[in-house]
């Protein structure tokens, strides 16, 4: 048995304007995932991929070791999926809704479910199309949450949440990872979200995979230099992912910390960068694909 | 147990978990033989990534401060005294060798900073009379 509990080989998908290329990523069991980048980045064409939703043109999807192109409703079961806007129908209550959803779960766990209602507030009389935008996301992941799924993934689910929901959502998920057998994937480009709580941080620019790491390993690895343009010449202009220059001096990301730190030493201000300066710096920094 | 983690600090926070248990393990406030939360109640605890903790508790590990049993969990080393004392010498060369630094940034002479020392251990033993 591997420890993967998502495999994507070598997928490319492509669209009008835009295309995902090459992908290959192995998500580990037991842990949080965040899938990060800007928008229009890729992150939701490659959960559509993983939830078969969308077709490869080339390469494989595997999950749970399986191919899921196989297995596609056997595999689905072990998944709880929230997307990125509700796909519930509107003019039902709650419940009515679950009468629909709970079906197609073997291991539908009706008090479960009703035990995260409680939790957030919703009524199972209550109307779908009169719940606001955080009340729908509650319910998703209510829905996600209640036929004891192994993996959890997630589309931007904390857009448009207001900050006391983030960070119960964060609580939630970290009960979660009590259990090692869970796994947990969600795109976001909040970064603050994933600053914490994220094991693992895959960083899609332009469609294509950039890194895939542990976060412990980034922020090792990667600082913000702060220093004087006299400092800058080709050379070291070329050893850093992104630049950015004032007129009053400039601010530069590195993928080597210890060589910044020899380099600088007692020049710059060399500082632990945030998922948010890495993503911004390497944004700027990578050229852009036609 | 506890720990306060800071966000604003530069420290790691893997590096802030260390430091915060290895002072309760030296200071005797956790004593050989007590059970540490597992790395996953932990990471859920201070809301921090499960690789974070893991990788605190290797640290831990490796410094002789703490044992892990697979599938029992983590727990504080029966250390001999002498090894704690030495830990703790080891912290006291590295608060000496940022002493050290400072003065030398301030230009003092060794002797200088001798007799400034003797200055605040006066000023200390005032304090406490």
């Amino acid at each position: 048995m591997n420890d993967s509990c998502i495999e994507v080989r070598n997928v490319t998908k492509r669209y009008s304007r835009f295309a995902l290329e090459e992908i290959t990523l192995n998500v580990k069991q037991g842990y949080i995932t965040g899938l990060v980048g800007a928008n229009g980045a890729g992150k939701s064409s490659l959960i559509k991929l993983l939830m078969g939703m969308s077709l490869p043109l080339a390469g494989e999807v595997r999950l749970f070791g399986e191919p899921l192109a196989k297995k596609e409703a056997e595999l689905k079961e072990r998944i709880g999926y929230v997307a990125d806007d509700s796909h519930f129908y509107e003019h039902l209550s709650i419940h009515a809704m679950k009468s629909i959803y709970a079906p197609f779960y073997r291991k539908w766990d009706d008090r479960l479910f009703r035990r995260y209602l409680d939790r957030f507030g919703l009524s199972p009389k209550a109307l779908i199309r009169s719940l606001s935008k955080g009340m729908k996301m509650k319910l998703a992941l209510a829905f996600a949450l209640s036929h004891q799924a192994e993996l959890l993934i997630m589309d931007e689910p904390t857009a448009g949440l207001d900050p006391v929901f983030r960070r119960e959502l964060l609580d939630i998920l970290a009960e979660l990872m009590l259990d090692e057998r869970h796994t947990i994937l969600f795109s976001t480009h909040i970064t603050t979200d994933l600053d914490r709580v994220a094991d693992y941080i895959a960083f899609l620019h332009q469609g294509r995979l950039v890194f895939h790491q542990s976060k412990e390993e980034i922020f090792d690895r990667y600082a913000v230099v702060r220093a004087e343009n006299s400092l800058l010449d080709a050379d070291v202009r070329r050893s850093f992912v992104g630049i950015r220059e004032t007129p009053v001096g400039f601010e530069a990301l590195t993928s080597d910390r210890e060589e910044a730190e020899r380099l600088f030493s007692g020049f710059a201000r060399i500082e632990r960068a945030t998922l948010e300066d890495i993503m911004f710096f390497t944004a700027k920094g990578v050229p852009v694909h036609g | 147990m506890q720990i306060i983690l800071s966000n604003s600090s530069p420290e790691p926070i893997y590096g802030q978990i260390v430091r915060q248990i290895r002072d309760l393990i030296i200071g005797g406030v956790l004593t050989p033989g007590q059970s540490l939360p597992s790395i996953r109640q932990l990471a859920k605890d201070l809301q921090i990534s499960v690789i974070t903790t893991k990788r605190a508790y290797e640290e831990l590990e490796k410094e002789g401060l703490i044992d892990s049993v697979m599938g029992k969990g983590s727990f504080v080393s029966g250390a001999s005294p002498e090894f704690l004392r030495e830990q703790r010498l080891r912290l006291l060369e590295g608060k000496i060798a940022e002493v050290l630094q400072e003065s030398r940034s301030l230009q003092m002479t060794f002797d200088e900073l001798v007799a400034h020392m003797r200055f605040v251990l006066e000023e200390m033993e005032e304090t406490a009379e």
